[in-house]
């Protein structure tokens, strides 16, 4: 796997938005199509650059919201003080062209022959990814079970509500809402913590004995051994202290797999 | 030919030319990007040591400690697109930890706590250009920005400023690194904007 994420010389290739979709009052999906596409994994990212009158350019990395084998798609949250991200959730429309570059990572990515449980954590808009994954895992057939604990300030602000309701078998969701909560909430409403987190996530694999855990190579993950393998993305406090939860539990470090959407850049 | 985006408009300062690569821009923040969780070394078990030369050269904290550090001032580029300028650091010179070592190896792959790696040219951390980092902004270097130490190596994307990093393998030939084996280019000068491979 090591070495094949990324063949070639990534060239910019003109893109046409499809569709654009609010998702939720800062979050909007965009449809892409683009005609050389090469395919993408699930988890990877795009570059994506936006050319203004004046010939001034600017660069952002975006997470794939669409799963292999389908139309690439993201989803991008508004940053009010952001350059690109106010432009691409308020101003782009269907027709307009733009110009990505991709795909992106091969780290962060999961397949069906990496095996499970999953669990996947999100914090926010660190969903996008984890949705490309769960999509993906619909579309295979795979009969890995998982997870999504999935952070949010309040309900308007889930991202793929009515997908993540209707997933199929073998998947389950848990939100927390850490801002607010609708009448009658019973779910959590806290950030994610240790309890939560042993409360949530499938049972670490018993590390074999004599092997220490913790001390293995990120590269020699994606392995199909191992037990759970978890996914974490989310703004970078979310991410440290869900990792750490996790190692905390039992988790060998290379089988938590982190991705960070920093509070930078839009 | 880009295609242009109606309504687009550049709403942040122009950075200096001289002072952000292409396709870069400033941010006042730090941001965190890694791979995996958080590795938390007890200083006591910590040591820096280089393999590959003619012997095996290790540092204790303590030892490494108590080399000459020195403060510097720079500009950090990441390949995720962020600058930040300015930034303060305390740390020993590789010319220093290098210049304990008799080698004649041309390249070198730094090795971190977490199993992460990243390759460079010897020649790029020597000449006052590379250092091994304890400190940020007058404090120790938090453990989410890679301490106890990690790699500074301004020059280049940030990603070869290895965190927790724990010492270097001298080598003979090039053997990418971590984020080089997922298609990232294999120098990564920022100047040059060799993001990925074949940049």
């Amino acid at each position: 796997m090591a070495g094949t994420a990324l063949r070639g010389r990534l060239t910019w290739q003109s893109a046409t938005v499809t569709a654009v979709m609010d998702e939720t009052p800062s979050t909007r999906t965009i449809s892409l199509s683009v005609p050389d596409w090469p395919g993408h994994r699930a988890g990877q990212h795009v570059d994506i650059r936006l050319t203004a009158e004046d010939g001034y350019q600017a660069e952002r990395a975006y997470s794939i919201a669409s799963a292999p084998g389908e139309d690439l798609a993201l989803t991008v949250e508004r940053l009010d003080d952001g350059e690109v991200s106010p432009y691409l959730t308020g101003e782009l429309r269907a027709g307009d062209i733009l110009e990505v570059r991709g795909p992106i990572g091969g780290y962060f990515v999961w397949e069906t022959g990496f095996g499970g449980p999953l669990l996947l954590l999100a914090g926010g808009s660190g969903v996008v990814p984890l949705r490309s994954i769960l999509r993906h895992r619909a579309l295979s057939g795979s009969p890995v079970q998982a997870r999504l604990l999935y952070s949010s300030r309040s309900w308007a602000d889930v991202i793929y509500r009515a997908e993540l309701g209707g997933l199929a078998e073998g998947v389950s969701v848990v939100y927390t809402l850490t801002g607010s909560q609708p009448p009658g909430w019973t779910g959590y409403a806290r950030r994610v913590d240790a309890p939560m987190l042993a409360e949530v996530a499938w049972p670490a694999a018993p590390s074999p004995s004599g092997s220490p855990s913790g001390s293995g190579s990120p590269s020699g993950s994606g392995s199909p051994a191992g037990g759970p393998l978890a996914y974490v993305c989310g703004p970078t406090s979310f991410v440290e202290s869900v990792a750490a939860g996790l190692v905390g539990l039992g988790y060998p470090a290379e089988r938590v797999k982190t991705e960070r959407f920093g509070a930078t850049g839009g | 030919m880009s295609p242009i985006s109606r309504g687009f408009h550049r709403k942040r300062i122009q950075a200096p030319a001289d002072r952000v690569p292409p396709g870069q821009y400033v941010t006042g923040d730090f941001p965190v990007l890694s791979a995996g969780p958080t590795p938390h070394t007890a200083l006591e078990r910590w040591s820096f040591s280089i393999t590959g030369g003619r012997e095996t050269r290790s540092w204790t904290w303590e030892e490494f400690r108590a080399l000459p550090a020195e403060t510097l001032t720079t500009d950090i580029h990441c390949v995720t697109r962020w600058s930040k300028l300015d930034t303060r650091w305390e740390g020993v010179s590789l010319d220093v930890l290098l210049g304990a070592v008799s080698y004649d190896a041309r390249y070198a792959l730094a090795f971190s706590d977490g199993g992460y790696t990243t390759n460079l040219p010897v020649g790029d951390l020597l000449g006052g250009r590379a250092w091994v980092a304890f400190g940020y902004g007058g404090a120790p270097l938090g453990a989410e920005h890679g301490g106890p130490a990690r790699l500074l190596v301004p020059h280049l994307y940030f990603w070869k400023s290895a965190k927790w990093v724990r010492g270097l393998r001298l080598r003979a030939t090039d053997e990418p690194g971590f984020w080089e084996n997922y298609g990232y280019h294999s120098y990564g000068d920022p100047w040059r904007e060799q993001r990925y491979a074949g940049d």
